[in-house]
């Protein structure tokens, strides 16, 4: 078999969870704005829907205990990552069963049992938090890797650059992958940022750095293997970054008038979704009866989410004051 | 006099004063074209330009420290931090530098820079987003602190503040953007430490401010129909503190309760408190009590985030305790 034909059969093994993975983030989104709207989610909630070819081409790369380190705009990275979205729904809907309880919410998910440390509300945050799971992982030499997640906005915090350089100078697994989506609100990257090409800034810790179409799946997946192999095999870092944008505004409610309307319409119909989709057909990857079965699937698994959040309580009074300090045990 | 929201009134303010100093510029995130996460820049990029309406990349510490490098070198610059939490992010500038050069310096400087802010709890938007920071300014001597209750302080604070040659954290509320009050055409401004007496009575002095203001005005209404007199005082400013204005108060109520949405431990409470008891000890019939937050990080769960801060109903119960003690 040739090289593209080894491909191409790799491929067709791994499309059709990729894609049920991209749809249940998807569906999840839209579910969550359609909560948010009625006003069953409170304070605020940031779509990931036309980015999610990054977080799951990226997560597929990584195992269970490897670790990600996620932004405000995180219900994407936690399912790529394998979080079960009853729980999150159960998060999102403030209830006790929810994985923090209630107390985090959309902007705080966090899922440690699938390694996802934490969407974090405050921009750039996570990178050196990220570099710390690194020096971990290379102290306790568990070989796992960490990727961490931020956008276009996040790069011009100082914690962008000594988060870069740190991981670079102590050699740490850590795959920085920038999703720039253009904005950061309403500010568009140019108006902002000297270098736009982030992959570019990369030189500046002699680490590579990768510019990658964000709604392919598969170049996410390629790009991120490579770092992953790097750092796994003691390499250090990358940067990667994954050009994509969101359909939605910047949170559910936001009027969005900075963006041209020719702008989205294009975005629109480099859909990663509809675009994988085409090809599972087109390659005969799947059946159409089978990819239909998925699909309802899917839409089952987000309905039960739904479903198991409305019938799960919320907090009791007692949770208010439990784990402020972190000592207390649980079992 | 017309009604108009605490956003416009903010933004009218901002308005007259670019227009009379041209040494006034704005520097934050996302405040020209889209007006600002609030709204409250909305439509002065269109009257000043993008040159003096800066849009900033997401970088706090040095949109606080160009704020001051720009304020000491001839400008008077407003920077806007969007949420009170992201100033976390800017406290070197802010307690390091802003709040020392002049001092430091033996006074060859003054800081001519306002820092405009937002912070409290605003219905579900959970721990890094709802936080009630004010006293983390309050201890740096050096900074004055603004915190307005209402559209009609909002605009004559944000005036004064702008005017003030020292550095000053203008800290708005995010429920308050969306309420209305009469505000007077005419200029006018309003002095730093002098509290507002809200409702005056002789049973109980009640100090607050910012949003917290509503629930004891609401208190107070509930002990009115109770026979019990409350005088509620809005500090509007923390620093400088209306001490005087407190105890002209209490020497006349002999009862102290305080009120806010901050966290109750090493909060503007317990300051007054101490001042009170230093000063006035021998007018108090009962001990003071202070209502604040539960000192947790702030949930996001409505189940539980009801549960943490000060409402009409514990201002009450309160209060009714003072007057048995
Ligand atoms: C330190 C800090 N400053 C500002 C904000 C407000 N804020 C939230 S998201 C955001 C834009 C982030 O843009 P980007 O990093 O490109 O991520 P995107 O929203 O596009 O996914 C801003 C300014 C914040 N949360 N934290
Ligand atoms: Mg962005």
């Amino acid at each position: 078999m040739s090289l593209v034909d080894e491909e191409e059969k790799q491929r067709s093994v791994l499309a059709p969870e990729f894609y049920r993975k991209m749809l249940a983030v998807r569906l999840f989104e839209q579910r969550a704005i359609e909560l948010y709207t009625r006003g069953e989610i409170r304070g605020v909630i940031h779509p990931y829907i036309g980015e999610e070819a990054v977080a799951v081409g990226a997560c597929a790369v990584l195992n269970n205990d490897d670790y990600v380190v996620s932004t405000h705009r995180g219900h994407g990275h936690c399912i790529a990552k394998g979080a079960s979205l009853d729980r999150m729904m159960a998060e999102l809907l403030g209830r006790s069963n929810g994985y923090c309880r209630g107390k985090g919410g959309s902007m705080h998910l966090a899922t440690f049992e699938v390694g996802m440390l934490g969407a974090i509300g405050i921009v750039a945050a996570g990178i050196p938090i990220a570099v710390g799971a690194g020096l971990s992982v290379k102290l306790r030499k568990t070989r796992q890797v960490v990727i961490c997640f931020f956008g276009d906005g996040a790069v011009n915090q100082g914690a962008f650059h000594e988060g870069l350089n740190m991981a670079a100078v102590w050699n740490l697994p850590v795959v920085f992958l920038c999703e720039n989506n253009f904005y950061a609100i309403s500010t568009h990257v140019s108006r902002v940022s000297a270098v736009t090409e982030v992959a570019r800034r990369s030189c500046a810790y002699d680490i590579p750095g990768k510019r990658v179409d964000g709604n392919s799946v598969w170049a996410v997946y390629e790009a991120v293997q490579e770092a992953v192999a790097r750092a796994r095999h003691g390499h250090g870092p990358s940067l990667i970054e994954a050009l994509t944008y969101r359909h939605e505004g910047h949170y559910k409610g936001d009027p969005g008038h900075y963006r041209p309307p020719e702008e989205l319409k294009k975005w629109q119909r480099k859909d990663p979704i509809k675009k994988l989709r085409k090809e599972l057909l087109a390659k005969n990857w799947l059946e159409p009866k089978a990819l239909e079965e998925l699909e309802q699937e899917v839409a089952q698994d987000v309905q039960r989410a739904v479903e198991f959040a409305r019938k799960s309580p919320y907090p009791a009074e007692e949770e208010l004051t439990s784990d402020i300090f972190g000592g207390d045990h649980r079992k | 006099m017309r009604e108009i929201s605490y956003r416009d009134a903010i933004n009218e303010a901002l308005q007259e004063e670019m227009k009379r100093d041209e040494r006034v510029i704005l520097l934050g995130e996302d405040i020209s074209h889209y007006g600002g996460p609030r709204r409250v820049t909305w439509g002065l990029v269109e009257s000043f330009g993008e040159d003096r309406v800066r849009d900033t990349p997401i970088s706090e510490n040095t949109i606080i420290g160009t704020g001051l490098g720009a304020a000491i070198t001839g400008m008077r610059p407003l920077v806007e931090i969007s949420y009170i939490d992201f100033a976390l992010l800017a406290m070197d500038q802010i307690g390091n530098q802003v709040a020392k050069l002049s001092y430091m310096t033996g006074g060859q400087t003054k800081v001519p820079l306002v820092i405009r802010t937002q912070g409290g709890a605003g219905g579900g938007t959970a721990a890094q987003h709802s936080q009630s920071l004010e006293m983390l300014f309050v201890h740096i001597p050096g900074l004055k602190v603004v915190i307005p209750a209402t559209p009609y302080d909002a605009k004559g604070l944000i005036k004064m503040a702008i005017r003030d040659d020292s550095p000053v954290v203008f800290i708005e509320h995010k429920l308050l953007y969306s309420t209305k009050g009469m505000v007077p055409e005419e200029e006018y401004l309003i002095p730093f430490g002098k509290a507002a007496i809200r409702r005056s009575g002789s049973d109980i002095t009640m100090v607050t401010y910012s949003a917290m203001l509503s629930e004891v005005m609401a208190a107070a209404d509930v002990l009115h129909q109770k026979e019990i007199e409350a005088e509620v005082l809005d500090l509007r400013t923390l620093i400088p503190l209306d001490i005087d204005g407190v105890l002209a108060s209490v020497k006349k109520t002999g009862r102290l309760l305080i009120i806010h949405e901050a966290s109750l431990v090493g909060g503007m409470g317990a300051e007054i408190a101490a001042q009170v008891q230093e000063q006035a000890f021998d007018y108090l019939d009962a001990p003071v009590i202070r209502l604040g937050a539960v000192p947790i990080p702030i949930p996001y769960s409505e189940s539980l985030e009801r549960l943490v801060f000060p409402n009409k109903g514990k201002i009450v119960t309160a209060s009714r305790a003072l007057i048995v003690a």
